[in-house]
Parts: structure tokens; C-alpha cells; sequence
């Protein structure tokens, strides 16, 4: 099978304004994926699995990943000009040289919702091309482009990550809660989510439960 | 024809009935609780703490409340305290060891990670108990079993256990007593093993089902 | 309902999931339809799963699926706990084969920490997939035919083989179906000798068995005439819904993860992938026969040639283990389909992502497909040659 920068080079060439990147895999899978611009996620799609060299006619794998928004602390290094010499300069005295300042930056990287599709082919045994489609932000709602027209697999999963991450798939025919229960509100695979408080009494509490304990228990009987 | 994979099946049935009257093959249904099943040696059921002396089982407790299997145990269902002196120095012992059986998956995975061979899984599987929270949730007392019992239910891993143990102790001792050796006196001899192992548990025929703990 | 976007899938003036158990839909063109709820609790649904089940008749016109009964959002129970911590939560997912999921989550870590592992381990792990295989089989051609109607008896006799298999595992691993046995770089613990001469008993008795098995139910006519040409799947909407494992290849679309993919030790055995011809129910059932059979062989041949050596990788780390940032996304042939792992790390004790790839779940997809225009009774067989494990399905 091509490699995934072939792969890409051949899509530009039949999608010129296409935003592709490549993202690399750091891990020793060896396992890069390509981001997909979301007006020609299905178009792509569609060429992958038609194409007569790559033919995936297989998604084997539909997930969402919720990346949050991160904050980064970079030490950037900054040279400071010395003060000019107020006084004409005394040609004894030592060159002033430049001093070095570190400074501390916080950086805002803005979280985003992002969907996997592990693709492969039935019919010449190859894969895994791994697309994934990403939103701007984590605002909601956050919506992406189904491939569910493209490929059946992606019925129930694609409803799946609806249902646990709350991205809504735009062509999907029947997007609907899957797992939980209609009436339910969040999004439970968010990283963000906050379990509901239904305390449940435990002989042994510690940890996590032990706080909720003392929340429902103001004044906990003195433990042993 | 029409009707013979009928008849053939019915003939399977047939030899089933037949067979089941004379061939073990065939009527493999065990009358429990009258008789109960060999259980083998692996398996598995909820953990128990390992004692050394059988006259202070709860003194002589192998764990040293490192907490490692606490942190470990997927469904946090074991829940252990220090025990400390009045100065609040710890004791490596613990005060409290309780598991909730009823959160306990059995998976083994406490018994994997402890260093000090302190902590094996029971077999004994008749847990029914009539109050949810205080029957199922087991106290250092009540995990506490002796290394013969241990023995008892699995022979092969408790002696390997204690030949690993015997070689630690040899080679702590032995360490001590090259420390030891420039001083004026010299070294007692190590320590004899507090609980030699018992000889293997009799495990030719009818390997007792698990009997109630045996502290 | 929640639902975004108008489904278009649907036949118009058809109300959606009642809550009602059996009600009249009215319908212009229809006349009556009939709408009845199947489960969460029956008896044909393998644990609690429904089918809101449109009927014109005794005809099927709409069958929805509603799962969730069972969800326990296993992905984020994932992502709170480490590496090996997930590892006896995947035995209950597909409770019937905890050892092909351990391998597969295992397979995923491995190739999220390139972690080797040695041959033995390999041997050891294709000898408990094919038994893992022999016994999803066997419960599944025993509940297929209890689907039928045919209560009882190839049930129990089904059983009667799964439970020798069960007990070998229980006497390696310490537990019946939870086994939690592989580790990231090996197996937990080494078979003794006694139980691979065990191993090699119930191989060697399994085909008369399997005879005995066939005998009573593949010449039958009331099983062929019940099942032949009863949901039917044609190869291309198999292989556009992702359908994998022994449904797939009923259709007759060649695809083995185990030839595919060759992880393991897979190449080094031959054997043949059984195919079908009409993707009917008694294809479904035929083939899953047929696997059996190959997996024997491939039995014989790993007892044959298991290899001496360690069990475990000396430098695999399960405790405290903290992969490298990156991604894999692991799979093997289970005896459903392609059971399959998603791991991002971020190199922290957790993962960042845990997603599991589940068979029965996706092969659910085509359930619709499968039985418009069959009627209820046959959606109940059709269900259960789908071979579904609730566990897996809700997660
Ligand atoms: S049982 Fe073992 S791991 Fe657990 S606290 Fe005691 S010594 Fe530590
Ligand atoms: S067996 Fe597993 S669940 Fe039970 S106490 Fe040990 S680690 Fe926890």
C-alpha cells in the first residue's frame, strides 16, 4: 500500500483546495493518521473507498477524542540591549554585555473534538488509513461531517460518539442517543463531564468516594 | 428422504439417554451442595492476608500496609490504615484491612502487585450473607489465615512462596551478619524460620473443599 | 428524542419508540400496523436488548434496535484507571471470551509501548483463542437452535462440551470466564504440562463431539427449513456495515484477520477459512461448524510445537507502566469479528483515550436489513445467529 504522504499527494491532486495534514504518530505503532478538512470529508472519503489502487471499503473503527483546552508555560529566552551609556563612553570600563532575561509565557491551546475513522480493505487486504475530522473548538454544538452515506459502519458509531461526546454529524440519517437513555443531557465521554452526584453508601469509602461521603455526611461519625 | 436427519437426530438423543446411565461422559451433572466439586488448585476466589504464627494472628500478619495493592485494586474495594505508635510513627502493620467482597472482582490483581507475598486468594465460595454492607465487608480479623492454610490451597505457588521467602530471610541474615562480623561477639545464628512450612497439604485424593477460615 | 436531523431511513407516518408495550400504528397506505416492543426482558434477546418491531402482519416493515441497558461507559472506566487495571474489565466485556479480548487489549498495549513478546507466550495465546473459539461456537450453535424452538436438549449438550473447556480454564487461570490472563508482553502464568496433556484430551475428543453435534441438528428439517434463506446478507452491504467474523464470511467474503493481519504466531499454522455461500442463517450457523473443525487443527499444531522459554517478557512492566505518548489501534479475529482497541497515551499511568472496538456491536448494524419482510419468529433466529454478547454491545 502507498504511503499516507502518497495517499495525500494523490488526494491534492484530485482535491486542490482540501485542507490535508499529516499527523505523525509519536509511539512506536507507527500509526500516522490524516486530519481531513471538514467540507471535503465525505468527498475524500468517498474517493478513498472508490479509488481502484486503495479500495477501502472497510470502516473498522469509528471514535471521538475530546482534546480539552490546555494551557502551556514556555520559557522563552529574550536577550535585553544594555541601556545606552548615558555618559559618554568610558573606554576603561568593561563591554557591558547583553543580558539574558527568561521569561515565562502562558500559552492557550484551545481544546477541539476530534473523530477517528480506522479504515481498511476488504478486497486488497490492506490498512490501516487512519482519517480523522476535526472541530475549531469545543464549543457547542460541534458539529462534523458524516460518513455514514460513505460507509454503514459508521451508523451506530458515529451515533455512539454522538451520543458520549456530543458532536453532531451533519448527513447522518439517524442520529440519535444510542447508549444512554433519550431524556439524558451531557455528554458523558467529555473530558469535562461531571458525574451526577447519586451518592451511594459504602462500607470502605476512600478516595473520590470518601469526599462525596463527607458531603452527604457534614459531620461524619468519628471513623474507628 | 424426507424425515432422516430427523430420525438420525433422535437416535443422538437416544444413545444420550442411554448413555447417560452408565457413561460419566454423558451425565455430568455433580448433585452440590451433597457433593461438591475439585477445585483446582488455581482458583480463585477473594483474597486473604497471610499470617506466620498461628497464636497471634493478627501480630504476625505479613503485610506491612504499603497500600501498594490499595492503590492498585481496579474497583478500590480494599481500604487500609497504618497503625502508628502514640509518637505517630508507623508500625508497618495494618490497623485496619477491610476488602468489600461485595465490590471484589476476584481478579488477582492485589495478590500480583504485593512484594511481600502478603496477600493470596481464598477459595472458599459459599459468601452468602444476609446483610449487604457488614457481611460482605471482610475486617482484618476475619482475612487473617495462617501460611498452612495458604498450603493447603495452593501447595505448589505457597511452596515456592517459601523457599522465596527462606532465601530473602538467608540473605538478610546473612547480610547482618557480615555487618555484624567485625564486632567483638560473634553472630547468633540466623533465626530459625518463625513457621516452618508444613508438609504439603494431602492432596492425593479428595482435596478438601474449602473450609470455613481457619485463623 | 434528541434527534437532530429528520431520520430519512424511515417509511413517513411512522411514530418513533413507543413507550407503550403493544400498540396499533395507524397508517394510510397500511393499513393497521402493528408495533410491538421485543425485551430488554425476553428470553430470545440474549440478555436485555430490544426491538421495537413494526408489523404489517406477521411481516416485518421496521425493526429499531435500542441498546444501553447494560452501559457502564467501560471507555471511561478505562481512561480513570491504568493499563493494567483495565485488563479484568475487559473480561467483562464479551464475558464468553475474556481471552481473546485480554489479547486484543494486550495486542494494543504492545503496540502502543513496542513491547515484545516472547514465543511460548505466542503458542500459549493461539491454544486459548481456538478453545475461547471452540467455545463461543459451541454456546452459540446450542442458543441458535434454543432460538428455534428447539428447546433444551442441544442446548445442554452444547453446555456439557463448553464446561470441559471452561474448566481448563479455570485451572490455568484461576476463574471460569473472568480469566484476566494476559499481560502486556506475555501471559500471567505458565501451563504445566498437565494441562496441555489436559488441552490435548479435549482436542482430540472434540471432533466426535462436533460429529455428534452435526448429527443431531445440521441434517434436520425442521432446522434447514427454519433457517435456510432466513436473513439473508448480500457481501456488499456486509462489507459496507463493517460486519466481521463468522457473519462476514457466511456471505462468502474472504477476510480472517488471522491470515489478514498474521499477527502472533498465526502464519506458522495452516488452515482454512471456511466460506459461505448465501450469508442465509444456516450459512451462519454451517460456518461457525466449519470454524470448529479448522480451529482443532490449529490446536493440534500449536500443542504440537509450543516452544519452551519464558512466558513473560523479563523487561515487560505491567505495574506502574507508562507508555510512551502515541496511539495504536490493536485488533484480532475474536470468535464474534474484529475485536479491537484505540489507545492514545499521553504518557501518564492512565490512558487518554480507551476505546474498544466491539463486534457484536457493529454487526448489530445490518440487524434491520437482515429481517424486513421475515417474520417475528424469524427475527428471534436471525438475532441469534448475529451471535451477540450484551456486555459488549452496551459496554
Ligand atoms: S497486602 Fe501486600 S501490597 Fe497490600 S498493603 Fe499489605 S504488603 Fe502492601
Ligand atoms: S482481587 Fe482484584 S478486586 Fe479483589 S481486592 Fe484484589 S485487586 Fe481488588
Amino acid at each position: 500500500m502507498e504511503s499516507l504522504e502518497q495517499i495525500r499527494e494523490r488526494l491534492l491532486a484530485r482535491f486542490p483546495d482540501a485542507a490535508l495534514t499529516v499527523i505523525a504518530n509519536p509511539g512506536p505503532a507507527g500509526q500516522p493518521s490524516l486530519l481531513v478538512g471538514s467540507p471535503h470529508a465525505a468527498s475524500i472519503a468517498a474517493f478513498l473507498r472508490d479509488d481502484p489502487a486503495l479500495r477501502l471499503d472497510y470502516c473498522s473503527n469509528v471514535t471521538g477524542v475530546d482534546w480539552p483546552d490546555r494551557e502551556v508555560v514556555e520559557t522563552i529566552k529574550r536577550t535585553v540591549p544594555p541601556p545606552p551609556p548615558a555618559a559618554p563612553a568610558d573606554p576603561s570600563a568593561p563591554p557591558v554585555t547583553p543580558k539574558v532575561i527568561e521569561e515565562k509565557v502562558k500559552r492557550h491551546i484551545p481544546g477541539y473534538f476530534e473523530v477517528v475513522y480506522h479504515l481498511y480493505s476488504m478486497a486488497l487486504k490492506h490498512g490501516p488509513v487512519i482519517l480523522r475530522t476535526r472541530t475549531a473548538d469545543r464549543t457547542d454544538p460541534a458539529s462534523l461531517p458524516s460518513l455514514t452515506p460513505i460507509w454503514r459502519a459508521c451508523e451506530f458509531q458515529e451515533r455512539e460518539v454522538y451520543d458520549l461526546f456530543g458532536i453532531r454529524f451533519t448527513g447522518h440519517p439517524d442520529l440519535r442517543r444510542i447508549l444512554m437513555w433519550d431524556e439524558f443531557k451531557d455528554y458523558p465521554m467529555r473530558k469535562d463531564y461531571v458525574e451526577p452526584d447519586d451518592y451511594e453508601w459504602e462500607p470502605t469509602p476512600h478516595g473520590a468516594v470518601l469526599d462525596k461521603a463527607r458531603r452527604h455526611y457534614p459531620a461524619p461519625p468519628e471513623s474507628r | 428422504m424426507l424425515g432422516t436427519g430427523l430420525l438420525q437426530g433422535l437416535a443422538v438423543t437416544a444413545k444420550n439417554l442411554v448413555g447417560s446411565f452408565h457413561d460419566p461422559e454423558r451425565y455430568v451433572t455433580m448433585e452440590y451442595p451433597e457433593v461438591k466439586t475439585k477445585l483446582p488448585e488455581n482458583y480463585r476466589n477473594f483474597p486473604f492476608l497471610v499470617h506466620d504464627d498461628p497464636k497471634d494472628p493478627l501480630g504476625s500478619l505479613r503485610c506491612v500496609a504499603c497500600t501498594i495493592c490499595e492503590t492498585e485494586c481496579p474497583p478500590q474495594c480494599i481500604y487500609i490504615v497504618m497503625d502508628r505508635d502514640e509518637k505517630g510513627k508507623a508500625l508497618k502493620r495494618p490497623k485496619v484491612f477491610d476488602i468489600d467482597i461485595s465490590v471484589c472482582m476476584s481478579c488477582q490483581i492485589c495478590v500480583e502487585v504485593c512484594p511481600f507475598d502478603a496477600i493470596k486468594m481464598d477459595q472458599h465460595y459459599e459468601i452468602a450473607e444476609t446483610n449487604r454492607f457488614q457481611g460482605l465487608l471482610l475486617s482484618r480479623e476475619q482475612l487473617s489465615k495462617s501460611n498452612a492454610y495458604y498450603h493447603q490451597l495452593h501447595p505448589t505457588e505457597a511452596a515456592a512462596v517459601d523457599a522465596l521467602l527462606a532465601e530473602q530471610k538467608a540473605k538478610q541474615a546473612a547480610a547482618k551478619a557480615a555487618k555484624a562480623a567485625p564486632a567483638a561477639k560473634p553472630p547468633a545464628p540466623a533465626a530459625p524460620a518463625a513457621n516452618p512450612p508444613p508438609p504439603p497439604a494431602p492432596s492425593a485424593e479428595a482435596p478438601k473443599p474449602p473450609t470455613p477460615p481457619a485463623p | 428524542m434528541t434527534s437532530p436531523a429528520a431520520p430519512s431511513s424511515f417509511p413517513s407516518g411512522l411514530p418513533s419508540s413507543p413507550g407503550a408495550h403493544v400498540r396499533a400504528v395507524h397508517d394510510d397506505f397500511h393499513g393497521d400496523l402493528l408495533e410491538v416492543s421485543m425485551g430488554p426482558h425476553h428470553p430470545s434477546t440474549h440478555g436485555v436488548f430490544r426491538m421495537i418491531v413494526t408489523l404489517d402482519g406477521e411481516r416485518i416493515v421496521r425493526l429499531k434496535p435500542v441498546f444501553g441497558y447494560l452501559h457502564r461507559n467501560h471507555e471511561k472506566l478505562g481512561e480513570q484507571t491504568t493499563y493494567l487495571a483495565s485488563m479484568p474489565y475487559t473480561d467483562r466485556l464479551d464475558y464468553l471470551n475474556s481471552m481473546t479480548n485480554n489479547w486484543a487489549y494486550a495486542i494494543a498495549v504492545e503496540k502502543l509501548a513496542g513491547q515484545a513478546v516472547p514465543e511460548r507466550a505466542e503458542y500459549v495465546r493461539v491454544i486459548l483463542a481456538e478453545l475461547t473459539r471452540l467455545l463461543n461456537h459451541t454456546c452459540l450453535a446450542g442458543f441458535l437452535l434454543q432460538d428455534t424452538g428447539c428447546s433444551g436438549t442441544p442446548l445442554m449438550y452444547a453446555f456439557r462440551e463448553r464446561e470441559k473447556i471452561l474448566d481448563l480454564f479455570e485451572s490455568l487461570s484461576g476463574s471460569r470466564m473472568m480469566c484476566n490472563f494476559q499481560r502486556f508482553g506475555g501471559c500471567r502464568l505458565d501451563p504445566t504440562p498437565e494441562w496441555l496433556a489436559a488441552v490435548r484430551q479435549l482436542v482430540d475428543g472434540y471432533g466426535r463431539f462436533l460429529d455428534e453435534f452435526e448429527a443431531l441438528i445440521s441434517g434436520n428439517e425442521i432446522v434447514m427449513a427454519r433457517t435456510q434463506g432466513t436473513g439473508v446478507l448480500t457481501p456488499a452491504l456486509a462489507i459496507s456495515a463493517g460486519v466481521t467474523g463468522p457473519m462476514l464470511r457466511a456471505t462468502g467474503v474472504d477476510y480472517d484477520l488471522r491470515k489478514v493481519d498474521g499477527y502472533g504466531v498465526y502464519p506458522r499454522f495452516e488452515f482454512r477459512v471456511p466460506l459461505g455461500a448465501h450469508g442465509d442463517t444456516y450459512d451462519r450457523y454451517m460456518i461457525r461448524i466449519l470454524e470448529m473443525r479448522e480451529s482443532i487443527q490449529i490446536l493440534r499444531q500449536a500443542l504440537r510445537d509450543l516452544p519452551a522459554g519464558p512466558i513473560l517478557d523479563p523487561k515487560a512492566k505491567n505495574r506502574g507502566f507508562r507508555p510512551k505518548p502515541g496511539e495504536a489501534y490493536g485488533r484480532i479475529e475474536g470468535p464474534k469479528g474484529e475485536i479491537g482497541f484505540y489507545l492514545i497515551s499521553d504518557g501518564s499511568p492512565n490512558p487518554f483515550r480507551y476505546r474498544v472496538r466491539p463486534p457484536s456491536f457493529v454487526n448489530l448494524t445490518i440487524l434491520e436489513d437482515m429481517c424486513l419482510g421475515q417474520t417475528v419468529a424469524d427475527a428471534v433466529i436471525i438475532l441469534g445467529s448475529i451471535d451477540i454478547v450484551l456486555g459488549e454491545v452496551d459496554r
